[in-house]
């Protein structure tokens, strides 16, 4: 019997057949179709900083490359799991842009008339507000997709103007500036980052994850006797983890202060200006963070939990996971809490990185989310999808975006490149897909 | 046979009409453990109606269910469950984007300690239990979209099996299913009759079933015309049940036989 579903041609048998390039992904287990998507990204990268004449691939720019992806990614990874159970969430730019309302409000209105400015409990006060708002809302629209039998896409398209006309009522469309200084580390910028030391160490406990979590595995394969990787291949994958995120953590830790802001930071704490000037490095920024740890949880509940199990089979046959005896109303609801609690989150980097709550926040948000889900790998027929690659598809669409800036590209063509994009990504996985079987 | 234990189910004079209609009307059928029992009919002749009440998802009018002897209080497929009785459906029931054992698990996952997924015990019973079924079935890891429909099959009976179901209800078990793979569940239907566990398969196609039951129930218009040990009766003579409700001499008539003048 033949136990391949990936080498369609040869129908082997033995498992030392194959060249060397398909007995590598054998033995590590690595996700082909992920690859894929990493080497377009690359592909992408490249090209980009051929055609801008070395602009892309500089600490600088991939530093603001992953501090503008953190908030679709953050969302991105929420919609996964509606789009998973055949749904849509059309709204989230609009509860993103409801949720940063309030948040804006209560931290720069409402609280300091409580509490004064600058108290230090401003910005978790007004993050938590807005969390539970989102969850709230992501409920309500759960509630009525199923138990009213609404569908989702067209609860969430009321949604979607609804929280937008309920954004512009919070403060009749006045902007809200500015955000509270602890509130605003949440995104990014010399600030909010946490600097060389800090990176390091958040790079190494990283290793030690990849370490552990890799000799977890084996111990609990090794513990009913199931086939283990040969241990070069569990070399290779600590090694290339531990590349890849030192490599990354290296990369944020080269982008220094800027010259005005690092002087400033010399007078205010008395250092004598050193000749060459004074680096500072940022290191990974905050809103990254926020990011990496929504998709580490998101992961977590995806394919951990009871709850990401059923979400699943719920997308892959609605019916015999009721006959199983699943509360799939109930898991819907939960998809969408989560999903409002996410553009919350998202809302804060936003509203953060902007120092500003307004009107307009989040607009086109929902489309840029739904199509780095589906570059992701996530099927709008339901039942296939992963996290990560819907982080990783968030990635590719702001890559594409800030190298169409770089280029100095106009908007209307931009949208008409990601658009494009889009469309032929979903193509070649849909030609990857008919080939897998 | 043991033809001389009390029947692992007993359906009593069972009814049930929708709407004035009597879809069953005084049907009685019973099933011994580790027997294999064919319910055939035409399309609407009851048999699925009969079946369904039997595994919790219509509600009886009239009649009892005795299982082991016992008056059962069967409402819902849940309460069904409890008494061992496991249905697999006509269209099997599998969310076919995941794997083996998440479909086995699927709604009864096994958690560790912290509560998160032990995918890998889950895996071990699954193999155990599919080993036991199908020991040629090595695909474990892959989703169950990619497996024959005979696996498929294999998977939707373990499923059943591993909570351990003393009664199984089969619908239409090898109407999807090419020579090859028919004869797989064949086997399967006979591993389980040695493990002591009763089968209902309810076809409308005699030929699907003939060869694996012991007995069958015919039915027609709503009402059992009789029943037979498959040994007694030939294949035509149960045709004959079918079709015009002629009760041949090797079985024994019930209130749908045709009136002999």
């Amino acid at each position: 019997m033949a136990d391949t579903v990936h080498s369609t041609t040869s129908g082997a048998t033995g498992r030392a057949e194959g060249n060397l390039v398909t007995r590598f992904f054998r033995a590590t287990e690595i996700d082909t179709r992920m690859l894929g998507m990493i080497g377009a990204l690359l592909i992408i990268w490249i090209g980009f900083h051929i055609l801008t004449g070395g602009l892309f691939l500089t600490p600088r720019n991939l530093w603001n490359l992953s501090v503008q992806t953190a908030s679709v990614a953050v969302m991105a990874t929420g919609m996964v799991l509606v789009i998973v159970t055949r749904n849509i969430d059309l709204s989230v730019g609009s509860i993103l842009g409801f949720t940063g309302m309030i948040m804006g409000v209560l931290q720069s209105r409402f609280l300091p008339e409580l509490l004064g400015f600058n108290h230090p409990a401003l910005w978790i006060i007004a993050l938590t507000g807005g969390i539970i708002v989102g969850g709230l809302i992501g409920t309500l629209h759960g509630v009525i997709i199923a138990f009213l039998g609404v569908p989702s896409f067209i609860v969430t398209l009321g949604g979607l103007l609804i929280w937008r006309g309920a954004t512009w009522f919070v403060t009749s469309g006045q902007t809200v500036a500015p955000m509270d200084a602890n509130f605003r580390l949440m995104g990014g910028g010399t600030e909010g980052s946490i600097g060389a030391t800090w990176s390091w160490v958040v790079g190494a406990i990283a290793c030690i994850g990849i370490v552990a979590a890799i000799i977890n595995a084996r111990r609990q394969r090794k513990r009913f006797a199931f086939p283990r990787r040969p241990i070069w291949a569990e070399y290779v994958l600590v090694a290339l983890g531990c590349v890849i995120v030192l490599g990354a953590v290296s990369i944020a830790n080269d982008y220094y202060w800027p010259v005005n802001i690092a002087r400033r930071y010399a007078d205010a704490n008395g250092i004598a200006w050193p000749e060459g000037g004074l680096l500072i490095s940022h290191g990974i920024a905050i809103p990254v963070l926020i990011a990496i740890a929504a998709g580490i949880v998101m992961t977590f509940i995806a394919t951990r939990l009871r709850f990401g199990r059923y979400v699943f089979a719920i997308g892959g046959n609605p019916e015999a996971a009721e006959l199983a005896g699943i509360k799939t109303r109930w898991v819907t609801v939960k998809i969408f809490a989560l999903m409002g609690v996410l553009c919350a989150i998202a809302a804060a980097i936003s509203t953060a990185r902007l120092n500003a709550a307004t009107n307009a926040q989040g607009e086109l948000d929902e489309l840029y989310t739904i199509a780095a889900a589906v570059i992701g790998g996530t099927s709008l027929a339901g039942g296939i999808g992963s996290i990560a690659g819907a982080m990783l598809g968030a990635l590719v669409m702001q890559s594409l975006q800030s190298g169409m800036v770089l280029l100095g590209i106009d908007t209307p063509f931009q949208r008409i490149v990601v658009g494009a994009v889009l469309v032929v990504a979903v193509w070649l996985d849909t030609v990857y897909r008919a080939k897998a079987k | 046979m043991t033809e001389q234990t009390t029947p692992l189910v007993e359906m009593k004079n069972i009814s049930i009409s929708f709407g004035g209609i009597h879809a069953v009307e005084n049907a009685s059928i019973d099933l011994f453990p580790g027997e294999v029992v064919a319910l055939l009919g035409h399309n609407g002749a009851g048999k699925s109606t009969l079946i369904k009440i039997l595994s919790g998802a219509y509600k009886r009018d009239g009649g009892d269910i005795l299982i082991n002897g016992e008056t059962a209080d069967i409402r819902t497929p849940r309460e069904a469950k409890k008494y061992g009785i496991e249905t697999i459906y006509q269209t099997l029931a599998v969310a076919d984007n995941v794997d083996a054992a998440a479909n086995l698990y699927l709604g009864r996952e096994l958690q560790t300690k912290w509560g998160t997924l032990d995918d890998v015990a889950m895996e071990a019973n699954t193999r155990e239990v599919m080993g036991r079924l199908n020991p040629n079935f090595k695909r474990f890891k892959e989703p169950v979209k990619a497996l024959s429909g005979g696996q498929r099959q294999s998977v939707a009976i373990a499923r059943a099996i591993l909570f351990d179901a003393r009664i199984l209800i089969m619908d239409e078990p090898t109407a999807a299913l090419g020579p090859q793979e028919t004869a797989q569940v064949g086997d399967l239907i006979k591993q389980l009759k040695r493990e002591g566990i009763g089968i209902f398969l309810i076809s409308h196609d005699i030929h699907d079933v003939f060869d694996l039951a012991d007995r069958v129930f015919v039915m027609k218009n709503g009402k059992v015309v009789g029943h037979a040990r498959t040994q007694d009766v030939t294949k035509d003579e149960v045709l004959g049940m079918i079709i015009l409700g002629k009760v041949p001499p090797g079985a024994t008539a019930g209130p749908g036989a045709m009136k002999v003048a």
